[in-house]
């Protein structure tokens, strides 16, 4: 009876495949969905039957696509994941309607299938079993009993200190289904360290002049300027992609590239105009600009006198803030600085003084952005093709669920009404609400840590990991063991982009679009993707109203239902751009506009800023120089890395393994160092890198200033390919510059001199 | 100050840092194909020269070694395929600009000419050897006949290997130091010094021996006069080739080369021949094993130094 | 028909992309690379000048490669693209030992690889693999036979080079400078 129970189950189930193989040849003509579920069926059939199957017939010949959009950093382009004859994951390839790509990822896109077979992934849920000594002791378990832990761990903190006593550390895309977790929860600590180290007091200063910040991707008109202006900013070297490829058409219509900084960058090389500044006194130039574009009369004046406000007051600011004045100050030739201006001058308004994306530098960088920002208004940018374009988004409405509870308390009220400026959380004010303060009446208990290495994201290693050992629970998910899961309570391993549906992609730009990502295969060991992680623990706690949906296809479905598309179209096509609906993408003539700021106009006086007791202009302060044998600790990226996350990515890894010190020949003759010597480097406060990093001795660099690129000198050994790989320069940044207006975190004032050995006797 | 670095790629094993894709296999290979075409030649010589009995050692003797020298560099050969169940490839077809062609039709022809001429001879060692089957002494005989035919083919075949040798390396101007058109010469060179000095050994008697040893002392000569004439050649030429030369004057290279190749492998040898051909009584197995040693490392050093030369970074 | 490949190294900014394309769309295997980035800097700070170069297989016309193969595994194709048919070749290394550029390399399985110029992909009316990614779109493909390919365009209208051409290899990957 049982063999006859099974034979017909079987009968039945080969009856469903080959329905469905049929389907498949049908549906084939169609699109990519119902391969897809053809495909996924084919494999599962593939595994129950031991791989010997029929099924390889049915195979499509040809590698099919699957629409993504890339996690590898937050550029988020789309396109296509292809699979080779045996379906296996092969290459990821860009999507040619999307804005962000131009069908041209970049390398770490490309590389993007590295996370996928990275073996080194969290592979199941781990359960810290003993002490919080920063060692990997974690014992497997299964998704429900990790989860149970998690859920009644913070149910507790939720009952003795309140749901505000928790916070969420996210970047990528989990973010918002833990967001929701957490609000729905009762917290509203949920903070992002792309913000305050980095680039959050760009949006300030932005916000505080034209009344609007300046998102992801920045809405800069690279493809149609006549003059980009970077400062420190290292285009080609970051890989933010729509930027770099449009500097690249830039450079082809023979725009004039103006670079500002220490280094000989990339972006440098292709520099009509490189300035070697002295580092930490950009301010200085930028004033002397702003002086030089007033009272040389080069501003727009049509322009600042129908948008702008405060333009007197600037004037008589910078009266003094002379090319002679800055020359002092920045060692760049007074000629040459009014030879800049007067560049920024000739292509106006299609000029762009990029205001950068990491710009935690010096702790009064809302100022320096303010600067940049006023910079452009002079100049008429904001707004005009060449300069500025005004981006549009569409609005996608959240799937329903119920209202979000009122947080009792939130990290801002740890900050004793410090950094109100601050439009988004700070990182680092939730890091420093978790260390016991009497002001919050309850310190934060949990953390969530979504996507982010908070022991190499945040500044100051030693405090984060003080506030960490405050926590009575931290769970981290995430795809790679990397250090901050040292310290987890219990590790949740997730599943990586190609694995999984995620949210719509929903960016500004030139014109409104939605990416779809999708699953292009099941994930990969006991992996899962966030929104379930989410969903499941909101389960436990009761909270599952807010995620109401079966399947996640369901969210997407309802939402692209909303804008006029379906989860089958989006299938298809992978990125859909929608018509703009709020007007021109430049000012146009006899345009009313009203500005976002106080007065309605651009703001070059900014009453916000004012009004928090802060000075209205930028002012120039001297910044701390390095003391005799010590260098500025400059430190940047590489086009093939994004941050840490993926140092250890095989393809990644192949391209480029470790980082190394770059130093002027003048300072290795100096101190005898010989290219590719083995180093370590040591900080102000005598903190020496985990590992020793290699020497490049090349003219690029400034004498008194060393170069690293952010990333590497990984120190969890279960990173096989990255542990232990150059030096990590998050561990020399121990003096943390804070920015009084919205609390970034200056990270540019620290100073290295090197080690040729490390002593046994130094603590680091 | 210039810098040229590789910023990213390129780490291919074998050929990153700089290249290494031949190893111990290639240079014994060169020095056993060289060895072999120097005793090959002269055997051959002195039978066309109708000196078989005078220089039994040379004819006779020595080349019994030949099949076991060229068995061994072959296998060596095969060894560094890292494609080796495709070797038979190499005999599908005739590439005239390949001297890896070249060489392997070469070696085809002259592992089977040295086996038929070490079996004439076998005798010399085994008297009492007995063919057994008829048809091998009927072979045996008609070969016979044709022996200074046969000494013909193996006279040129030995020289085409002998030289091949050389060109193999010469041919490759990727390597500053080994486009040269002196090295086949001097491979060539090389190698008949080492047949000189092997047929030594296997020579009875006095007579035989002195020619050998003068013999042996003249393509000495002739290689340092070679040597040297390829450092003038390198030190007149390109940047590249300059870069090559100095690999051996002040370079990585310059002891092992000067030390074990041209003192050791050369002049010594070469002072211990002389002198025992003044009759001073030195054992000649020693000039002997200090020719094959030099010109072992010989094959070594330039296989390796010419991988060190390039033209970029 | 000659197929040939102009990089701008005016724009290239040695991101590598082109690197990781070719391997994930030819299966390199992790460790090896068809194609590579060089950086020359010259000059004494802060005079300064950066020459970023995309490299790769030359497809020579007058390939040392193709000579010296002794089996004919290594060949031109259609439009003088040099490729390897891997099971004529024996792996002797002679063609890696060849060639100036350093663009060989042995495969772990025992032949010899290197840039085909994404040959089954130009069949396709595709351009290469690593053209088609660069996000500086500083790589043009094309014909040079044909004066309107993209190729021929950008190198009548640009001052070129190419690499080591004193090795007399005639190589057909042009920089522009």
């Amino acid at each position: 009876m049982n063999c006859l129970v099974n034979s017909s189950c079987n009968d039945q189930y080969s009856n469903l495949m080959s329905h469905n193989r049929r389907d498949f040849i049908k549906i084939g003509a169609i699109g990519s969905a119902g391969l897809l579920s053809a495909w996924k069926m084919a494999g599962a059939s593939g595994s129950l039957q031991g791989g010997a199957t029929p099924s390889q017939s049915s195979l499509p010949n040809a590698p099919f696509r699957t629409a993504t959009y890339c996690e590898v950093c937050f550029w988020k382009c789309a396109g296509w994941i292809y699979k080779n004859e045996e379906g296996k994951i092969q290459k990821i390839i860009g999507n040619d309607e999307d804005e962000n790509c131009n069908g041209r990822l970049c390398p770490r896109g490309t590389g993007g299938v590295g996370m996928y077979y990275d073996t080194d992934r969290l592979k199941t849920p781990l359960i810290r079993v003993t002490g919080a000594d920063g060692k990997q002791t974690f014992r497997e378990a299964s998704w429900d009993e990790a989860l149970d832990v998690v859920a009644e761990k913070l149910q507790k903190i939720k009952q003795e200190h309140g749901a505000e006593c928790t916070a969420l550390f996210t970047h990528g895309s989990g973010g918002h289904y833990f967001g929701n977790l957490l609000k729905a929860f009762g917290s509203g600590n949920i903070a992002a360290p792309s913000y305050a180290q980095c680039r959050g007091p760009r949006e300030v200063a932005f916000i505080a002049t034209f009344g609007a910040g300046l998102d992801s991707p920045e809405p800069t008109d690279i493809r149609d300027t006549r003059c980009l202006v970077l400062i420190g900013s290292h285009l080609g070297e970051n890989m933010h992609n729509g930027q770099v490829q449009e500097m690249s058409d830039a450079i082809d219509k023979g725009a004039t590239i103006i670079t500002v900084d220490p280094r000989f960058s990339t972006a440098a090389s292709k520099s009509k105009f490189w300035l070697p500044i002295k580092p930490a006194t950009d301010m200085a130039l930028l004033l002397a600009w702003i002086h030089e574009i007033i009272y040389n009369d080069w501003y727009d004046k049509k322009y600042v006198e129908k948008y702008t406000s405060g333009f007197e007051q600037l004037k008589e600011h910078v009266k003094n803030f002379t090319p002679e004045w800055a020359h002092g100050i920045t060692t760049i030739d007074p000629s040459v600085i009014t030879e800049t201006a007067r560049a920024m001058r000739d292509a106006s308004p299609a000029v762009i003084i990029h205001p950068g994306r990491h710009v935690t530098w010096y702790g009064d960088d809302t100022q320096r952005l303010r600067a940049v920002a006023i910079l452009n208004a002079l100049l008429g940018s904001w707004g005009r093709r060449g300069g500025f374009y005004l981006p549009e988004k569409i609005e996608v409405p959240e799937f329903p669920h119920p209202p979000f509870p009122k947080p009792a308390k939130t990290w801002r009220d740890a900050m004793g009404g410090k950094y109100a400026l601050a439009d988004l959380a700070l990182a680092s004010g939730v890091c420093d609400a978790t260390i016991p303060n009497p002001e919050m009446g309850c310190n934060i208990r949990a953390w969530i840590v979504n996507g982010t290495n908070l022991i190499m994201t945040l500044p100051d290693e030693k405090k984060t990991i003080e506030a960490i050992k405050n926590l009575d629970l931290m769970v981290v998910v995430d795809t790679m063991p990397m250090e901050i899961t040292g310290y987890a309570d219990v590790v949740l391993p997730e599943c990586t982009y190609l694995e999984r549906w995620d949210d719509l992609r929903v960016v500004h730009g030139r014109k409104p679009n939605i990416a779809l990502r999708m699953p292009a295969t099941e994930p990969l060991y006991d992996t899962k993707p966030a929104y379930w992680i989410a969903k499941k623990l909101a389960e436990k706690m009761g909270l599952g109203d807010y995620f109401k949906w079966d399947k996640f296809e369901d969210v997407l479905e309802w939402q692209l239902k909303q804008i006029g598309s379906s989860l089958d179209e989006m299938k298809r096509i992978g990125v859909k751009v929608f018509p703009r609906e709020s007007g021109p993408l430049y000012f146009e003539e006899d345009m009313p506009i009203e500005f976002g700021t106080n007065s309605g106009k651009i703001e070059l006086y900014s009453t916000v800023i004012a009004a928090e007791g802060f000075d209205a202009m930028p002012v120039y302060t001297e910044h701390m120089t390095p003391p005799p044998g010590f260098f500025h600790l400059n430190y940047g990226r590489a086009p093939m890395h994004t941050f840490g996350r993926t140092s250890n990515n095989p393809n990644l890894t192949d391209l480029m393994d470790e980082n190394t010190v770059w130093v002027n020949p003048k300072v290795a003759k100096e101190w005898s160092l010989k290219n590719g010597l083995a180093i370590y480097l040591e900080n102000q406060d005598g903190i020496v890198t985990d590992f020793p990093v290699k020497v490049r001795i090349t003219e690029r660099i400034r004498f008194d200033s060393v170069y690293i690129v952010h990333g590497f000198g990984h120190n969890n050994k279960k990173l096989t390919r990255a542990h232990g790989k150059g030096v990590s320069d998050s561990q020399l940044i121990s003096r943390v510059l804070i920015d009084p207006i919205m609390g970034g975190t200056g990270m540019r004032g620290n100073f290295v001199t090197f080690r040729i050995a490390k002593e046994s006797e130094v603590k680091s | 100050m210039r810098e040229e670095i590789i910023t990213s790629g390129r780490l291919n094993p074998h050929i990153d840092p700089h290249l290494e894709i031949w190893h111990w296999q290639i240079p014994l290979y060169l020095f056993l194909g060289g060895l072999a075409a120097g005793i090959l030649f002269f055997a051959a010589l002195y039978t066309i020269m109708g000196k078989e009995e005078k220089y039994p050692g040379a004819v006779r003797r020595a080349p019994i070694l030949v099949p076991f020298l060229l068995v061994i560099g072959l296998f060596a050969l095969f060894l560094d395929l890292k494609h080796k169940l495709f070797f038979w490839q190499l005999y599908t077809t005739i590439k005239f600009m390949s001297p890896m062609s070249w060489g392997a039709w070469t070696l085809m022809a002259i592992t089977p000419l040295s086996m038929i001429w070490a079996a004439l001879h076998i005798r010399d060692f085994f008297p009492k050897w007995d063919w057994k089957y008829d048809i091998l002494k009927d072979i045996e005989t008609e070969i016979l006949k044709y022996k200074v035919h046969l000494a013909w083919v193996m006279i040129v075949l030995s020289v085409i290997l002998g030289i091949y040798t050389g060109i193999l390396l010469s041919a490759f101007n990727a390597r500053p130091l080994w486009n040269t058109s002196i090295l086949g010469p001097l491979f060539l060179t090389s190698g008949l010094s080492a047949g000189a000095a092997t047929i030594l050994l296997f020579s009875k008697s006095a007579k035989e021996r002195r020619l050998f040893a003068k013999i042996d002392i003249l393509l000495i000569v002739i290689e340092l006069f070679l040597i040297t004439h390829l450092f003038m050649g390198f030190l007149a030429s390109t940047s590249v080739q300059i870069d090559a030369a100095n690999l051996f004057l002040g370079g990585p290279y310059t002891a092992p080369f000067w030390i074990f190749v041209v003192v050791l492998g050369m002049l010594i040898p070469a002072g211990l021949e002389i002198m025992e051909l003044r009759h001073v009584k030195i054992p000649h197995v020693i000039p002997v094993v200090l020719v094959l040693f030099g010109s072992l490392m010989f094959r070594f050093i330039i296989v390796y130094a010419g991988q060190m030369s390039r033209w970029l970074y | 028909m000659r197929y040939a490949m102009a990089i701008d190294t005016k724009k290239c900014v040695g991101c590598s992309d082109c690197v990781v394309a070719c391997q994930t769309e030819n299966n390199v295997p992790i460790g090896y690379c068809r194609d590579w980035i060089v950086e020359v800097t010259d000059g004494t700070y802060p005079q300064l000048e950066i020459e970023l170069r995309s490299e790769r297989c030359n497809h020579c016309d007058n390939s040392p490669c193709v000579r010296c193969c002794p089996t004919g595994a290594s060949h031109y194709e259609k439009g003088g693209i040099v490729t390897v048919t891997h099971n004529k070749c024996i792996g002797c290394g002679a063609c890696i030992s060849s060639c100036p550029y350093d663009a060989r390399y042995s495969h772990p399985e025992g032949y010899v690889d290197k840039c085909t110029f994404c040959i089954h992909r130009i069949g396709k009316g595709l351009k290469p693999a690593c053209v088609a990614v660069c996000p500086t779109k500083c790589m043009y493909f094309g014909d040079l036979e044909d004066p309107n390919s993209e190729v021929s365009l950008v190198l009548k209208k640009r001052k070129h080079k190419t690499l080591i051409p004193e090795a007399g290899t005639k190589p057909q990957v042009y920089y522009l400078i």
